[in-house]
């Protein structure tokens, strides 16, 4: 048994919200996929398997879609909004990234299908909200994260260099809002019985997830400045981001700040043999041997916390540019300071601890004859486990199966 | 109104974004959220409880401008667990609850005495959340991180960046928001399983793994086509690849740090951004078809640049909307909390009372539900805030007996 077994999801096949979808169905949720005849666009984004395009070969596809089953609909066709609202009545939840107006035109919107299920959870994701007009205008995942806030703060020192954006995050942080939901008003329901219609914001799931950016001006009206490789502020703060030996980088997060720290740098710097190269290592000593702890705010006006602490940010610079950032991560981290390696995405899932926690998901694509290693769990639900039940499913490759259902029900209804 | 969550219980020991997020999502749904603090230290294990923003010149650990936003709705309660009767005081409260939750380095409630089997046994059918950069089991699970390090070793500091240049990152902790939203997911995921089968569980959340699942497309090139973002040219985070747009990235505009966001989602939108551009370079040979205009961006984007540098940020914005192409300035704090319209008639700033800060706005939550909205009319706890309220109401000691446990140093 998962944490979502027999709740039954449909989900409008929408780019914003297909990561949502995912979400709910790796933990155990009947989610049904309509497409429109034709399929999804998305089916055809690179990238794609061996890079050959052609029918069901998109990465794309088959990473957002997995655990999933896919079945036609054309709702332009009441034949087709027929099926649609037999589909609702099987229903838990429906969730949707229409243009605002699209499901009322066709007569598909909650107050049309609450009187088919009435404790259904009908999920609307919009750039906007369904309020508002500007809901309609055209967006993309850049123009969502650009009008909401995570651009302003990400980018460089240099401001001649353009804001950057996390490619399709905007996205992702509407789709946590919509699962985050979800989950809420089932939790709801599961008490009460009742179902509810839930309006999520692409906009505003991003403008409330740029940390101090909101609340600095919220609290104090002032407003932050991007900053390369760490927090955008109302003022200049110290670089920590160090190139290593091997080119590679790592984040020196917070320098050392207590005796033990200094005392771990101090042994690893002489293990090194680099302490003789460090004319401040004297003042490592220093902070290895302090009674009691640093005053922090003395840092730049008393001399000797000043040396302190300046000896521990120069003893991790020299010792940076003799080691890989890898080596660099793990003797930091040894000597029990915060530091990490800049990791690419492939770095990071081939390394020894992601592996060791089973991230790394065999999925069978019995179509290939091939298996396929995927990302794993966001979570590890010790009681529900979180799996991929099944690849992404090939254009109404469940027609049969769900209508199927649906015939039966109703048979089962009529007797 | 009725709150979604109004039936659940939380013995909360978050702090920081990445579990606090969690247990604020909770608590602007009903949910009695009680945070459980050091009295000795007064609550700096969250450093936020002490750090700016401030909203005037008094300071302490119930000026934090950040802790207000990231506890707004919750109680709080202080318990010196180094004192058995503290400890007998956690564990009534625990078996009255549904929930607890934390994100502290591995081992320290288990120090404390509370580790998940002890939990069980106060409270059979417990959910137990643990929220940590590399959770609880595996080879770096005593790794001490905070976002930036998170988003460092999952790759996502990497790909935001722009080729040649070393990683600009994030210029926030993106995984502290996103862990506790997974936090809170996997908070009401457990809460689901144990409404249908009466069982509780623990949770172990490691933010870096919730990361890393974020790369989704770029992951699978590379198990399947051996294809690594490491490579010449990559990344550029403005561009996109999947699928693939040209153009599509952030271009300067007259003013101060201006910019704007343009993206051609197909031929049409690049026929109607022509139409607006309305220069030579426009009917470019090179630019005609999609693929070559895909392949020649680097002059494309020149070419783009040169046009909005001049202009100002809405009229582009403005021009190309009506056109029918997605665009959009790109928003400094101020314009898109004050100025753009569609965040405040969301509600999505909403006022919290704090007991001394007085009316402080804060981030409110993106979404809403016809029957059991959220809301937050309470600013984070002060301090022990609620010590008194928790402890009599709930628990069932006299204000008499609360006064003496706080003269013992209990709480």
């Amino acid at each position: 048994m998962t944490a979502l077994t027999g709740v039954r999801v449909v989900e409008l096949s929408q780019v914003p919200i297909a990561w949502a979808g995912k979400l709910l169905a790796d933990m155990g949720a009947d989610v049904i996929l309509v497409e429109p005849p034709g399929g999804d666009p998305s089916r055809g984004y690179p990238p794609f398997v061996d890079d050959e395009p052609g029918d069901d070969r998109s990465l794309y596809w088959w990473h957002y879609h997995t655990s999933k089953r896919s079945v036609v609909m054309d709702l332009e066709d009441e034949a087709g909004r027929e099926q649609f609202r037999s589909l609702i009545a099987t229903a838990d939840v429906l969730i949707e990234a229409e243009p605002r107006h699209r499901l009322a035109t066709l007569s598909l919107d909650y107050d049309d299908l609450a009187p088919i299920k009435p404790n259904l959870i009908h999920v609307a994701v919009t750039p906007y909200g369904r309020e508002d007009a500007q809901s309609d205008l055209p967006y993309t995942d850049l123009t969502v994260m650009a009008a909401s806030g995570p651009p302003w703060s990400c980018g460089y020192d240099d401001h001649s260099l353009p804001p950057v954006r996390g490619a399709l995050q905007g996205y992702h942080t509407a789709s946590h809002f919509a699962v985050m939901s979800t989950l809420t008003a089932l939790l709801h329901r599961g008490v009460s019985g009742v179902g509810q219609f839930i309006d999520v914001s692409m906009t505003a799931a991003s403008n409330v997830t740029t940390e101090a950016a909101s609340y600095t001006w919220l609290v104090a009206g002032r407003t932050v400045q991007r900053q390369t490789g760490r927090h955008a502020s109302t003022s200049p703060s110290s670089e920590t981001q160090q190139r290593c030996a091997d080119g590679r980088y790592a984040n020196t997060g917070v320098p050392p700040r207590n005796p033990a720290e200094f005392a771990a740098l101090l042994a690893w710097l002489k293990e090194l043999g680099l302490n003789t190269q460090l004319p401040e290592a004297v003042f490592l000593e220093l902070g290895a041997t302090w009674q009691g702890p640093f005053d922090l705010a003395k840092i730049g006006t008393d001399d000797e916390i000043t040396a302190i602490f300046g000896a521990g940010r120069e003893a991790l610079k020299l010792i940076a540019s003799t080691v890989s950032a890898q080596d660099f991560f793990l003797g930091c981290q040894g000597a029990g300071l915060a530091v990490g390696v800049v990791n690419a995405p492939e770095e990071a899932f081939e390394d020894a601890h992601i592996r060791a926690r089973g991230f790394h998901t065999p999925v069978h694509h019995e179509d290939l004859g091939r298996t396929i290693t995927y990302p794993g769990a966001p979570y590890a639900l010790q009681g529900s486990p979180w799996a991929i039940s099944r690849r992404a499913p090939k254009l109404g490759e469940h027609n049969a199966e769900v209508l199927g259902e649906l015939d039966q029900g109703c048979e089962l209804d009529q007797s | 109104m009725a709150g979604a969550l109004d039936s659940f219980r939380i013995c909360d020991f978050t702090g920081q974004l990445a579990g606090a997020g969690a247990t604020k999502w909770l608590a602007s749904f009903g949910a009695e959220v009680i945070r459980i603090e050091d009295p000795v230290r007064e609550g700096r294990w969250d450093i936020l409880r002490g750090t700016p923003p401030f909203v005037d010149d008094r300071r302490g650990v119930d000026m934090g401008g950040a802790f207000n936003n990231h506890n707004a709705g919750k109680f709080g309660i202080t318990l010196n667990l180094r004192k058995d009767k503290a400890k007998e005081i956690l564990t009534r409260l625990i078996e009255v609850s549904d929930v607890v939750s934390e994100n502290f380095a591995k081992g320290v409630l288990e120090r404390w005495g509370f580790g998940y089997e002890r939990l069980k046994e106060i409270k059979p059918d417990i959910v137990y959340v643990s929220n940590c950069g590399f959770g609880h089991v595996g080879p770096y699970s005593d790794f001490k991180t905070w976002g930036p390090i998170v988003q460092a070793v999952s790759g996502l500091t990497f790909t935001n960046g722009l080729p040649n240049h070393e990683p600009a990152g994030w210029g926030y902790s993106y995984m502290d928001h996103t862990g506790a939203y997974y936090m809170a997911m996997a908070i009401m995921l457990a809460l689901l399983h144990r409404q249908r089968t009466g069982e509780g569980q623990w949770v172990d959340l490691a933010c870096t793994e919730a990361a890393l699942t974020l790369h989704g497309p770029a992951l699978l090139d590379w198990t399947v086509n051996g294809r690594p973002t490491r490579r010449a040219g990559q990344p550029h985070a403005n561009r996109s690849a999947w699928p693939p747009m040209a153009p599509h990235g952030i271009y300067p505009c007259a003013g101060d740090d201006d910019w704007v966001a343009i993206a051609c989602r197909n031929q049409a939108d690049w026929e109607a951004l022509a139409g607006v551009v309305d220069e030579d370079w426009c009917s470019d040979e090179q630019f005609a078809e999609f693929d070559s205009r895909y392949a020649a961006q680097d002059a494309l984007d020149a070419h783009l640049s040169a046009w909005t540098a001049p202009r100002r940020k809405f009229e582009t914005e403005e021009a190309l909307r009506a056109a029918g192409v997605p665009a959009a300035a790109v928003m400094k704090p101020q314009e898109r909390i004050d100025l753009d319209a569609s965040t405040g008639n969301f509600g999505l700033w909403p006022t919290v009372r704090h007991a001394k800060m007085g009316a402080v706005r804060v981030d409110g939550q993106p979404v809403h539900f016809s029957e059991t909205d959220w809301q937050l009319p309470r600013g984070g706890p002060c301090l022990g805030e609620h010590n008194e309220t928790v402890l009599t109401r709930l628990l069932g000691f006299s204000a008499a007996e609360v006064a003496a446990l706080a003269h013992e140093g209990v709480i």
